[in-house]
C-alpha cells in the first residue's frame, strides 16, 4: 500500500485563546482528489495554509511528501501548487507575465498553452486588475499547476466562476489525477466535492466530524431515499399507504412521492402493489441522499450541540 | 538568474505602467524640477549654482521615499507576498527587484536633469563628474534602504505615508535643497545631519561642484552607504511575507537603527 502523500497527525491551530483547528489526523494518498468540507471558519483555510508552509502549527506533526511545510517550505516550492483563496498579484502584471515570471523561479518553461486552456489567450496582454474576478481565479490556477507540482492544494477553485469554465476546471482536475497528481481541494460547493472527490473530511468549528468517501459519508446519515414513482392509471395517487420504510408521502405533478428509510422493502412494496392494482410503470426515479443533505445534517447536529 | 531578469522586466515596465509609480519616479521630480528651474534661478540666481544637486536630491527623495514603502506595504496586505512565497520568490529578491528598478528610473531623471539643467536654465555643471555619480549613487543607495526599511516594518499605507514624510518633509526644509545648510540656526543644522539630503548636498558641493563643504564630503558618502547599508540588512531582517499570520523577527522600532550611521555623524564630522 503506497504511503501517504500528506499526513496530519493531532494538528492543532489556535490564535491568542482562539481554537482554529483542534486535533485532527487525516491522511491524503498518492493520486487522491480530498475535498475538504464545511462551513466558514470550520478551519478548512487554515489546515491547507498550514500544509503549505503559510502558517505555523501550534501543535501536531504535518508531512507533505515527507516535507515538514512549517520548518522546510522552501523544499515544497516546487512540490506544491497553491491556488490561494485570498491570494493575488500585482495590479499591473498581465497574464502572460504572471506565468513567465512564476515558471522562471519555478525554473521550468513558460505554460502559456495553459492560458488558451483556460479562456485567457485574448487577456494574455490584459494587466491582472482588469480581468473579472473569474478570470483573476482561472490564472491563479493557472500559475499553480505550470510546474506540474506533485500536489495541488485548490481553495475554493470555482467560486465565482461560469458554468463553461467550472466544467472546464473540473476536466483539468481530472486530467491532473489521471496523471498521478494529489488534488487538495477545499470548496463549499458541495457537489463539487461529490462529483471530484475520492475522499472527503468534513470539519466543523475545527474538528474533524466525518471523513470518507462521499458515498461512504452519505450512507451513513439519517436522509431518506426519494422515490418518485408515475403510473399509467395513476392508482397509486389515491392511495393514502403505508408501505414498508416510508415515513412520508405525498403527490405532486402525477407523481407519487414517498420518502423511504428502507429502500429495498419500499421499492418492492410499491412494484407489488403496482403489479397487484392492473396498473404499470411509465417512471420510476429513486434519488439517494447528496453530500449536501449529508453536510446540512452532520452542521446542524454540531450546531444543536 | 533567468527569475531575477523576469522580475526585473517585470517591476521595471511596472514603474512606467503604474500612475502612482510613473507620478513619483517621472512626472514628480521632473515636473518640480522644472518649476523650481523657472522660478528660483529668476528670483534667486545663486540657486543656478545648486540646482543639478538640489533636483537629482529631489528626484531621489520623491521616487525612493513616496514611491518604494506604499507598493510594499500593499502587496504585502493584499497577498501577493504569500503567493510569492509559495512560489519560491526570495525575500531578497522582492526588496532588492524594486530598489534596482528605482535606481534604473533615477539614472534616466538624473541624466535628464543634468543635460537639460545648463541649456534650459543655465545651471552650473558639475566640475567633476566621477564624483557626481558616486555621490548621485550613495544617496540613492541610502534613500532607497530607507524606503524599503519603511515599506517592511509599516503595518498600512497610512503608517507609510506617515514614516515617509517624516524624512521626506524636514528633507525638503532642512536638508540643503532650498535653504543652505550653513544658512540654518546652530541646533537646525545638527538636526538636519540626520537627513541624507543633507549629507548629499554637502558631499555635492564639496566634491562635485566645486562649492564648499560644510563638513567632511567625503564622510558624508560613508554616512550615506553605511546608512543605506544598515537600512537594508535591517529591512530584510525584519521582512515578514504576511503581517497577519505570521511573527516578525523583531520589533519594528529596531528600525531606527538605522539612524545610528548618521548620529555618528553628526559627532564625528567636522
Amino acid at each position: 500500500m503506497a504511503q501517504p502523500i500528506i499526513q496530519v497527525e493531532n494538528f492543532r491551530k489556535t490564535y491568542g485563546t482562539f481554537v482554529a483547528v483542534d486535533d485532527i489526523s487525516f491522511d491524503v494518498k498518492p493520486g487522491e482528489i480530498f475535498g475538504l468540507l464545511g462551513p466558514n471558519g470550520a478551519g478548512k483555510t487554515t489546515t491547507l495554509e498550514c500544509l503549505e508552509g503559510l502558517r505555523t502549527p501550534t501543535s501536531g506533526q504535518l508531512r507533505v511528501a515527507g516535507i515538514d511545510p512549517s520548518s522546510k517550505p522552501h523544499k515544497l516550492t516546487n512540490l506544491i501548487g497553491v491556488q490561494l483563496q485570498t491570494g493575488a498579484l500585482p495590479d499591473s502584471i498581465t497574464p502572460e507575465e504572471a506565468i513567465k515570471f512564476f515558471c522562471a523561479y519555478h525554473n521550468v518553461p513558460p505554460r502559456f498553452d495553459l492560458l488558451s486552456r483556460l479562456g485567457l489567450t485574448e487577456k494574455r496582454k490584459s494587466q491582472y486588475h482588469s480581468l473579472s474576478a473569474g478570470q483573476q481565479r482561472r490564472l491563479m490556477l493557472a500559475l499553480a499547476i505550470a510546474h506540474d507540482p506533485q500536489v495541488v492544494f485548490l481553495d475554493e477553485p470555482t467560486a465565482g466562476l461560469d458554468v463553461a469554465t467550472r466544467v472546464e476546471l473540473h476536466n483539468m482536475v481530472r486530467e491532473l489525477k489521471s496523471k498521478g497528481t494529489t488534488i487538495v481541494l477545499a470548496t463549499h460547493d458541495m457537489a463539487e466535492a461529490e462529483e471530484l472527490a475520492d475522499r472527503v473530511a468534513i470539519l466543523l468549528r475545527g474538528k474533524l466530524v466525518t471523513i470518507g468517501t462521499p458515498l461512504e459519508i452519505t450512507a451513513t446519515g439519517k436522509g431518506l431515499t426519494k422515490i418518485s414513482v408515475r403510473t399509467e392509471k395513476r392508482r397509486l395517487m389515491a392511495e393514502d399507504n403505508h408501505l414498508p420504510g416510508v415515513t412520508q408521502h405525498h403527490v405532486k405533478d402525477e407523481y407519487s412521492i414517498y420518502l423511504s428509510d428502507d429502500i429495498g422493502s419500499t421499492l418492492t412494496a410499491i412494484i407489488d402493489r403496482v403489479a397487484a392494482q392492473g396498473d404499470s410503470l411509465i417512471d420510476l426515479r429513486v434519488e439517494r441522499p447528496t453530500l449536501e443533505d449529508r453536510f446540512l445534517e452532520l452542521t446542524n447536529d454540531g450546531e444543536a450541540q | 538568474m533567468n527569475a531575477f531578469k523576469n522580475h526585473f522586466s517585470f517591476e521595471f515596465l511596472t514603474g512606467i505602467r503604474n500612475r502612482q509609480s510613473l507620478l513619483m519616479n517621472y512626472l514628480f521630480p521632473l515636473g518640480f524640477y522644472l518649476v523650481m528651474g523657472l522660478v528660483m534661478t529668476e528670483i534667486f540666481p545663486l540657486y543656478q549654482e545648486m540646482l543639478i544637486p538640489a533636483m537629482v536630491t529631489f528626484a531621489v527623495l520623491a521616487s525612493t521615499l513616496l514611491g518604494i514603502p506604499d507598493p510594499l506595504v500593499s502587496s504585502r496586505e493584499k497577498g501577493i507576498f504569500r503567493n510569492y512565497k509559495i512560489n519560491g520568490v526570495p525575500s531578497l529578491s522582492i526588496l532588492l527587484v524594486p530598489a534596482l528598478t528605482t535606481l534604473v528610473h533615477l539614472v534616466i531623471v538624473m541624466l535628464t536633469i543634468a543635460i537639460s539643467a545648463p541649456l534650459l536654465f543655465d545651471a552650473l555643471v558639475p566640475t567633476n563628474w566621477i564624483n557626481f555619480v558616486i555621490v548621485f549613487f550613495a544617496l540613492a543607495f541610502a534613500c532607497i534602504g530607507l524606503s524599503v526599511l519603511i515599506g517592511v516594518i509599516s503595518p498600512s499605507s497610512r503608517t507609510t505615508i506617515l514614516w515617509s514624510q517624516a524624512i521626506f518633509l524636514p528633507s525638503m526644509l532642512l536638508g540643503g535643497l532650498t535653504i543652505p545648510h550653513n544658512m540654518l540656526p546652530g541646533i537646525a543644522q545638527k538636526f538636519a545631519q540626520l537627513l541624507p539630503s543633507t549629507h548629499a548636498m554637502n558631499a555635492f558641493n564639496g566634491l562635485a561642484m566645486a562649492r564648499v563643504a560644510d563638513f567632511s564630503p567625503w564622510g558624508s558618502v560613508v554616512v550615506l552607504v553605511f546608512g543605506g547599508l544598515m537600512a537594508f540588512g535591517l529591512a530584510l531582517y525584519l521582512f515578514s511575507w504576511d503581517s497577519h499570520n505570521s511573527t516578525r523577527r523583531g520589533h519594528p522600532l529596531l528600525a531606527l537603527l538605522a539612524l545610528v550611521p548618521y548620529v555618528v555623524g553628526i559627532f564625528l564630522l567636522k
